[in-house]
C-alpha cells in the first residue's frame, strides 16, 4: 500500500521505510521560523544553545513597526537573540520586513520535501512548495530549535482534486470558503491538493488555500509539485531539492473533486470560518464600517492588483475605512512599481506597510463596539479584530474591495465583468 | 502527575477557538491575567463560576485557531482536563507541552449533562458518568506523550538539560 505526500515526507524525515496513520513519529526539522510573538517577555526563555543557527529564520511581523512599549521590548529581545547566535536570515523592520509566511514564500525558505515549523498557526502556508510545514506551539519551537527534532502523530489524508478554471471575480479564497462550508473541519487530518487546475493557478493563488487550511484544523496541507512551483523556487534559491508525489496506490480517507469553474463569490458569516459560508447575495446590502485586504492569506501582489482593479477610477464609500496591508515589503515595492498603490490610494484606500495589522486585532484597524467589517484575512472569530460585539464577514479581496466602494457587502461581479 | 480525575463537568459546544480562550490584544498580560479572560466573549462570568479541579467536556474541533498558549490558561484556572469529541492538532500539542491533560473521546458530549460528575482515567482511557453510571472509552495517548505530560511538559525538560533558562 502506498503513501500520501505527507506520509512519504514524514517517513523520510523519521528515517523509516513507511509510516501509517496513527503512528507517532520523531522527525528531523530543517527550518525553524521564530516570529515576534515568540519574544514577548512573558513567554520568552533565554536559549543557551541552538542546534543549527543556520536553520533558523527570525521575522518581526505581528505588530511591526511596534505600536507600543511592550512591543518595543519584544522586538529588542528578538534582536538580542539574533545577535547572540549570528542569525543571518533576520527580517527586521525595513527592506526585508513582512508576514513570516509571505517572507518564506518571497525567499523560498521552504524547499520541497523539507520540514518547517513555526509558532504561528498559519505556517502550513508553505505547503504550497511541497514542503511539510506546520504551526506548532511556542514550547515546540524551543524544542525544535535546540534539539533539531519534533514529533507528530500521523493523520489520515484527504485529497482534493481540483479541475477547471476560476471564473472572473472568483478566487481561491472562494474555493476555500466552498470547502470549509461544505465539508467543515478536518481535525486530525492532512489535506493534499492537486489536479488539472494547477496549470492555471499561480503560487500566490495556491498559497491562499494552504494558508487557510489552518482554519480547517488540518494538520498538514500540501500541494503536488509542478513546474510553476519549481520555477518559483529556482528563481530565488540555488539549492538542489527533491519533489514528492503521492504514490499511485496511496490510501486516502477521502478523495474529493472541486470544479473551480463552477464556483461563485462566497462570504463566511461572522464568528466561524467553518460551516458558515454563503453566496455573497445572502449578505449583500449589509452596511460595513471597515474593509480589509491583507494578511498571510490575501496580501499578495495578485490580491492587491485585484482590489485595485475593482476600485480603479472609483471612490471608497465615505463611511468606510478601506485598509490595505501588503503581506511583505517586497509585495509593497512590486505593487508600488506597478502603480497599484497609487490606484488604491486614489480611490481612498489607506495602504499600510507590511505587517499582520488589522488581522490580529491589535493595531492599524482595530474594530470598535458593534462595528461591521468585511475582511479578506484569515479569521472572523468573535473579538478577533477588536471589540467582541464587532461582526466580521470574510470574503475574497475582490468582494472586500467591491464592498468598500458600495459601503455595503457587494458581489464583485458587479465590477468585474 | 496523577492522571485520574473525578469532578463536575462544564460543557462547551463544537468549534471553540483559541481567541475565545485568550482574546486578541491580551498578548502582553501575564499568564494569570490572561487566564481570567477565558471565554469572556462567549461565556462571560464562567471563570468565577468554575472551581479548580472541574472538567471541561467539549464538542468537535476544540481549540481551533491560533498557537497562543490557550491550554496554559485553562491549566492556570485549575481546570483538571479537557475531554472533547475531537481536538485541534496544534491546541493538542500545546496541551502536552504545557502539561495540561486533554483527550479525544467521540460520544462524550452525549454522555454528560452540564453539572454531572465525570471520572476520567488517562492511563486506561476510561470515562465514566458517575452521576448516571455510564462508561465510555477514549483514545489513549501514546506512551511518549503521556510521559511528557507527566514530566510537566517541555519546559522542565529543556531546563534540566540547561538548554533554556527558567522564566524571568
Ligand atoms: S496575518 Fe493574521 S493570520 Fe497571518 S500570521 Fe499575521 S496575525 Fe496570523
Amino acid at each position: 500500500m502506498g503513501m500520501t505526500i505527507t506520509e512519504k515526507i514524514l517517513a523520510r524525515k523519521s528515517a523509516q521505510a513507511k509510516v501509517s496513520p496513527g503512528d507517532l513519529v520523531t522527525v528531523g526539522v530543517d527550518t525553524v521560523v521564530f516570529v515576534d510573538t515568540m519574544f514577548v517577555p512573558t513567554r520568552w526563555r533565554k536559549i543557551n544553545k541552538l542546534d543549527h543557527p543556520e536553520r533558523v529564520v527570525v521575522v518581526l511581523d505581528h505588530r511591526a513597526p511596534v505600536p507600543d512599549r511592550q512591543g518595543a521590548a519584544t522586538h529588542q529581545i528578538a534582536r538580542a537573540f539574533v545577535e547572540q547566535f549570528g542569525i543571518q536570515r533576520f527580517h527586521d523592520i525595513g527592506y526585508d520586513q513582512g508576514i513570516s509566511h509571505q517572507v518564506v514564500a518571497d525567499n523560498a525558505y521552504a524547499l520541497p520535501g523539507s520540514l518547517l515549523v513555526c509558532s504561528d498557526s498559519h505556517t502550513g502556508s508553505a505547503g504550497v512548495f511541497n514542503c511539510l510545514a506546520r504551526g506548532v506551539g511556542v514550547p515546540d519551537v524551543f524544542y525544535a530549535a535546540t534539539l533539531g527534532e519534533t514529533w507528530f502523530i500521523v493523520g489520515e489524508t484527504i485529497r482534493y482534486e481540483m479541475s477547471g478554471k476560476l471564473p472572473r471575480a472568483v478566487t481561491m479564497k472562494d474555493a476555500f470558503l466552498q470547502i470549509a462550508g461544505q465539508y467543515g473541519d478536518h481535525t486530525n487530518t492532512n489535506v493534499e491538493y492537486g489536479g488539472s487546475a494547477l496549470a492555471h493557478l499561480s503560487i500566490s493563488a495556491r498559497k491562499t488555500l494552504t494558508t487557510m487550511s489552518t482554519e480547517l484544523s488540518a494538520d498538514f496541507a500540501i500541494f503536488d509539485p509542478d513546474e510553476i512551483m519549481c520555477e518559483w523556487i529556482r528563481a530565488r534559491r540555488k539549492d538542489e531539492f527533491e519533489c514528492f508525489y503521492p504514490d499511485t496506490d496511496a490510501v486516502y480517507k477521502a478523495v474529493r473533486q472541486v470544479d473551480l469553474g463552477a464556483l461563485q463569490p462566497l462570504v463566511a458569516f461572522p464568528d466561524s470560518v467553518v460551516e458558515n459560508s454563503q453566496p455573497v447575495a445572502a449578505a449583500a446590502g449589509t452596511r460595513i464600517d471597515q474593509a480589509f485586504v491583507g494578511s498571510c492569506a490575501n496580501g499578495t501582489l495578485e490580491d492587491l492588483a485585484l482590489a485595485a482593479e475593482v476600485v480603479r477610477g472609483r471612490r471608497v464609500d465615505k463611511k468606510v475605512r478601506f485598509i490595505v496591508t501588503p503581506a511583505s515589503q517586497a509585495v509593497y515595492r512590486a505593487a508600488s512599481e506597478a502603480g497599484i498603490i497609487t490606484t488604491l490610494a486614489n480611490a481612498g484606500a489607506v495602504v499600510t506597510n507590511a505587517t499582520c495589522g488589522a488581522c490580529g486585532g491589535t493595531h492599524m484597524g482595530v474594530l470598535g463596539v458593534n462595528e461591521t467589517c468585511i475582511t479578506s484575512s484569515t479569521r472572523n472569530f468573535k473579538g478577533r479584530m477588536g471589540e467582541t460585539s464587532a461582526r466580521i464577514f470574510m470574503g475574497s479581496p475582490a468582494t472586500v474591495a467591491a464592498s468598500a466602494i458600495r459601503g455595503v457587502i457587494t458581489d464583485p461581479r458587479e465590477f468585474l465583468q | 502527575m496523577n492522571l485520574k480525575f473525578e469532578a463536575r463537568v462544564w460543557k462547551f459546544p463544537d468549534n471553540i477557538n483559541t481567541d475565545l480562550i485568550i482574546p486578541s490584544g491580551s498578548i502582553y498580560l501575564s499568564a494569570a491575567e490572561q487566564a481570567k479572560l477565558a471565554f469572556k466573549a462567549n461565556r462571560p462570568g464562567w471563570v468565577d463560576e468554575m472551581r479548580p479541579g472541574d472538567i471541561i467536556i467539549a464538542g468537535k474541533n476544540f481549540g481551533m485557531g491560533s498557537s497562543r498558549p490557550a491550554s496554559r490558561s485553562l491549566k492556570m484556572l485549575g481546570v483538571a482536563c479537557v475531554i472533547a469529541e475531537s481536538i485541534n492538532g496544534l491546541f493538542f500539542r500545546n496541551c502536552i507541552n504545557y502539561a495540561f491533560p486533554a483527550m479525544e473521546c467521540p460520544g462524550v458530549m452525549a454522555l454528560f449533562t452540564e453539572g454531572e460528575i465525570a471520572r476520567v482515567n488517562f492511563h486506561d482511557g476510561t470515562i465514566n458518568n458517575v452521576t448516571r453510571g455510564q462508561p465510555l472509552r477514549a483514545k489513549i495517548l501514546p506512551t511518549k506523550l503521556l510521559d511528557l505530560l507527566q514530566a510537566g511538559g517541555i519546559y522542565p525538560l529543556l531546563e534540566q538539560k540547561g538548554i533554556i533558562e527558567p522564566q524571568i
